[in-house]
């Protein structure tokens, strides 16, 4: 159910897996159109032989080495379920 | 020491008291306790207090070192070691911290006691702290109205009392608009300076953490503590870090600071306009050259903002699925239904509705029109103030266009609530550092809601901006203001 703009709002909240009711669905598709709206008048700007900033600073690098973190009992200790050490999901293929 | 007064100390006299052995560092937690029990009803500043931990960590605390025995109020997004961690959201239920953050074994290194752990909007996303989905932040010096936000609750802490000090994160103005609405000191240091480590990541381009207080001395106190080069974070700075309490007391002969005609917006409430204009006769009479400057991009900051920020959002918070920690949706029928229940249930409407923003805006065939676009804006953003920055050493600013606002007044309008950052968003998109500090007072059906005064300075000019910033607190009464809240009950 689109609004004035090309924002489907179920149809990406289905993509951002979040389930929604119809209702707030509703709700925030005319609160995304009014964001959507304002947006627009980022198209007014001469954008030519700008480059995109992704970030404000130049990016840092560091060394891609390995080094010791948590054990796994400790990556675990936060998991809803859990079992012989490893995180439990449903069954994903049939 | 036990004396009725002692929550309202700043760090530095606390400091002072600790170490001419006045009072024990056990002490000051036993009283900050049952002041916190007295007035944190009315206020609900903090979602959790481990008075056990604390106790135990002031039995070991030596005053001596830079922060001993102080403890330090900690915004609930960032991670304390065996404390939960809820980013004021259902979805980390039952979380707790496998480890410290960054800004907490560096605060523990200087003595520091992390004490308690403040409200938020959730993860974040807010300017009133209304979306935290545990607890509602009232404003210390009005009750009906909000602390602002995202940091609310670190704001309120510190401006009630409940906190000689807080640490809280800042992504459009999250640490400086809630200091201006309660009449604290709020600091974002430049992207970069201080780790996040162990912050939940909101907008990762954007996310800085920084100290709320109760003077500008404090805030540099706590800077010298967290800044400076962390090989955890491989955004982090690797630039020598000066002694910010060092910095402070030169004059401000020879400063220039800038006005930008942009930000003379006719939606600045009168007060708090009035209350700019004498900051910076007041400035000026201290010595600064006040200028007028523009920053041209000025009008598409928040538009900007609210691409970038909910597109990294939609990344970062993909990690919430019900299976490594946190809330889970009960008895999925496969994996989507896990994932779709699951983020369902446990997040809240803003954060929902960023999410789907921020997916949206980084979808294939929007990506150019948006994300792309908007990051083309954002450099020349930064351009503005690299450019301004050549001609003076700071600018002045209101922090936040209106004092504090009603509680419900703009939950049901969310661009409304983004349009009140309209001063603080640009400073996170340039990553420059900036400050907010108490500067009058609106007064409005026999309250006085506090004005602040934001300055902005270019990146990793932290010691000049807390230099101008602490010149003009000294020269002014505003800071030693107290709520009634504060001043009415009494104190333990």
């Amino acid at each position: 159910m689109a609004g004035n703009s090309d924002l489907d709002v179920a149809y990406v909240a289905r993509l951002s897996r979040i389930n929604l009711t119809e209702d707030e669905a509703k709700i925030f598709q005319k609160q995304l159109d009014d964001v959507l709206k304002y947006v627009e008048k980022l198209r007014q700007v001469d954008l030519t032989g700008i480059d995109a900033a992704a970030h404000a600073l130049p990016f840092v690098f560091r060394e891609d080495a390995p080094h010791d973190w948590f054990p796994a009992e400790q990556a675990l200790s936060n998991a809803p379920r859990q079992a012989n050490g490893l995180f439990v999901v449903p069954k994903v293929v049939e | 020491m036990t004396g009725n007064d002692l929550p309202a100390l700043s760090i530095a006299d606390l400091q002072s008291l600790l170490r001419r052995r006045e009072v024990s560092p056990r002490e000051v937690i036993d009283i900050l306790r049952e002041w916190i029990e007295t007035v944190d009803g009315d206020i609900g500043a903090y979602l959790s207090l481990d008075i056990e931990a604390a106790l135990k960590a002031a039995e070991d605390a030596d005053v001596d070192l830079p922060l001993g025995g102080i403890p330090i109020a900690i915004k609930d997004i960032i991670n304390v070691m065996d404390q939960p961690c809820t980013c004021a959201s259902k979805i980390l239920n039952g979380y707790r911290a496998p480890y410290d953050a960054a800004v907490i074994q560096k605060l523990r290194a200087a003595g520091a006691i992390p004490f308690g752990k403040t409200n938020l909007d959730e993860f974040g996303m807010g300017s009133s702290t209304e979306n935290s989905a545990l607890k509602s932040t009232r404003n210390p010096w009005d009750l009906s109205r909000v602390p602002g936000g995202s940091s609310g609750g670190s704001a309120a802490a510190v401006a009630a009392d409940e906190a000689f000090g807080a640490l809280g994160s800042d992504t459009g103005g999250s640490i400086r608009q809630p200091a201006a609405l309660c009449g604290v000191v709020g600091f974002k240091p430049t992207y970069g300076r201080v780790s996040r480590f162990g912050l939940v990541a909101f907008a990762s381009s954007l996310d800085q953490i920084g100290p709320v207080t109760k003077t500008v001395r404090d805030a540099a106190l706590i800077m010298n503590a967290i800044a400076g080069h962390d090989p955890q974070d491989s955004t982090s700075l690797n630039e020598p870090v000066p002694d910010y309490v060092a910095s402070l007391g030169k004059d401000l002969r020879g400063i220039r600071l800038g006005v930008p005609k942009e930000y003379m917006i006719d939606g600045i409430d009168p007060q708090v306009r009035a209350a700019i204009d004498a900051a910076a006769k007041q400035l000026n009479s201290l010595g600064a050259e006040i200028i007028e400057v523009s920053l041209p991009s000025t009008e598409y900051a928040v538009a900007v903002y609210y691409i970038i920020a909910t597109a990294e959002a939609s990344a970062n918070l993909a990690r919430f699925d019900g299976v490594r920690y946190g809330y889970r949706a009960e008895n999925p029928k496969d994996v989507l239904d896990l994932y779709g229940r699951t983020r369902e249930e446990g997040f809240g409407p803003e954060v929902k509705r960023r999410i789907i923003l921020g997916t949206y805006v980084l979808s294939s065939g929007y990506y150019d029109a948006y994300y792309l676009r908007a990051q083309k804006v954002r450099e020349l953003i930064r351009r503005d103030f690299a450019s301004v920055f050549d001609k003076v050493d700071a600018l002045i600013s209101p922090t936040s266009p209106v004092a504090a606002f009603k509680l419900g007044e703009r939950v049901a309008d969310p661009l409304q609530m983004y349009l009140s950052d309209i001063f603080t968003i640009a400073a996170n998109l340039a990553g420059i550092c900036g400050i907010s500090i108490p500067c009058g007072f609106a007064k409005l059906n026999g309250h006085h809601l506090p004005i602040g005064l934001q300055l902005l300075g270019k990146s990793l000019d932290e010691a000049r901006i807390l230099q101008i910033a602490h010149a003009y607190e000294q020269s002014t009464d505003w800071h030693k203001a107290r709520p009634p809240i504060a001043v009415s009950l009494p104190k333990p």
